[in-house]
């Protein structure tokens, strides 16, 4: 076992770990984030997407002492400070972008990133962004409608045929 | 996955030295080797991360082109490499999806040489130069069949230079759940020739298509190929396409990549 020390959500963490821990392990049973899902565990379904220094990527998928020393981000530290619903999130909630919500947390962080990069996306290019994650509901209308929404955009006309 | 001693060196010196560890396996962005590993297809004693080191990193103009750090990811490629040679940076943003896109690397795709993987079309297309840390090796002498490339136990890419073609594009026709490419097509025409280079279609792998390559040369216009015919030997059967349909879609594509070239 190794020690590995990074800093999650903002708060310096530390955990002993062993070469193949995954980062998702380390949220999860290292840490008891478990906000993180592990889907499909081949990184094809984006459940488990986390920031990484910023960049979104696929925990299941990622080393935790290979990001070690690293600013993680996860689905538990997206709400505002004083522990009310971020925009983003809110907006989920507001047009029912989750029918399960087992995708839902890759999905938020997946959005997030797309909205730090591209403050107004088209829907197109949510769709296109998205494409990493997947929902076994098929929700994805809604989910779309959510992270438009929550860029600030008019939505009354996105995902009609869905309804 | 059967655990493995992890070792992080920040030069290459130092990566050089950890795989000289009996079952050392160089690991790059991971995207790949970590599900191998999953499955038990791939068992390492000691796991060598080269993520760590800094003169691997990053995209910058040099001799002969533009040089890529070979543990540089496809996220930045695709914004670097955008205003210096964008059919490459179009190729490394569509690669996978953008979680990928973010960890996965360009030494770590050639490396592994998957048969319907991006990055070897743009570097056979490009004729690109691989450097490692004890030679430079031509891109036609690199690949060498699928999954199987030129590199020596122990020898690690450490940058990968791309001449600048006059005009490029790469034209992916996309298997949509792996968004590997079913077949891609990368065309690229320099003062000297034009080059074509075709993945996803072929079981040896990425190949120059030399008829085209020609024809190309001669006329570079989409109609210059349509007279031209792909043989379906050798090309890949599975529950995605024919070596039928593969060999059609390597002239459809090749069409598409000249007719998008800028």
């Amino acid at each position: 076992m190794t020690k590995v020390t990074m800093t999650v959500n903002g708060r310096p963490v530390s955990g002993e770990v062993e070469g193949r821990t995954l980062l998702v392990q380390f949220l999860r049973e290292g840490l008891g984030l478990t906000g993180t899902h592990v889907g499909c565990d081949t990184a094809q379904c984006g459940a488990c997407v986390v920031h990484v220094n910023g960049a979104a990527m696929k925990s299941c998928n990622v080393l935790a002492l290979d990001v070690a020393g690293a600013e993680v981000r996860t689905i538990e530290g997206m709400a505002n400070p004083d522990g009310s619903l971020s925009g983003l999130q809110q907006a989920f909630q507001d047009h029912h972008g989750l029918q399960c919500g087992f995708c839902t947390p890759g999905m938020v962080m997946s959005a997030a990133a797309l909205l730090a990069e591209n403050p107004r996306p088209t829907e197109a290019e949510v769709r296109h962004y998205l494409e990493g994650n997947l929902c076994r509901c098929t929700g994805y209308h809604n989910i779309v409608k959510a992270v438009l929404a929550a860029s600030g955009q008019d939505v009354s006309g996105v995902g009609i045929a869905a309804e | 996955m059967h655990n493995f001693d992890f070792v992080k060196p920040s030069t290459i010196a130092d990566a050089v030295a950890a795989l000289a560890h009996e079952g050392a396996q160089a690991l790059s962005g991971g995207q790949t080797l970590i599900p191998t590993m999953k499955q038990r297809l791939a068992a390492p004693a000691v796991l060598v991360s080269l993520t760590g080191i800094g003169e691997m990193q990053g995209v910058c103009r040099g001799e002969g082109g533009l040089h890529i750090g070979a543990a540089t990811t496809h996220a930045r490629v695709a914004r670097e490499a955008a205003a210096h040679y964008p059919a490459l940076a179009a190729l490394a943003g569509g690669i996978g999806d953008p979680a990928v896109r973010n960890r996965g690397t360009i030494g770590g795709s050639l490396a592994n040489n998957d048969p319907s993987a991006c990055y070897p079309a743009a570097v056979l297309g490009s004729g690109a130069t691989i450097v490692t840390n004890t030679r430079t090796i031509p891109a036609d002498d690199f690949f060498r069949g699928m999954f199987t490339t030129a590199l020596m136990d122990g020898e690690i890419i450490t940058e990968v230079r791309f001449p600048i073609p006059e005009r490029a594009a790469y034209a992916k026709f996309v298997q949509p759940a792996s968004r590997f490419a079913l077949t891609g097509v990368f065309v690229a025409k320099f003062p000297s020739g034009v080059r074509v280079a075709v993945t996803g279609a072929s079981e040896g792998g990425v190949f120059r298509w030399n008829e085209a390559e020609a024809a190309l040369t001669a006329n570079f216009s989409a109609a210059s190929v349509e007279g031209l015919t792909v043989s379906p030997e050798g090309m890949i059967r599975d529950l995605h396409g024919t070596p039928e349909y593969r060999a059609n879609l390597v002239k459809v594509m090749t069409k598409r990549a000249v007719t998008s070239a800028k």
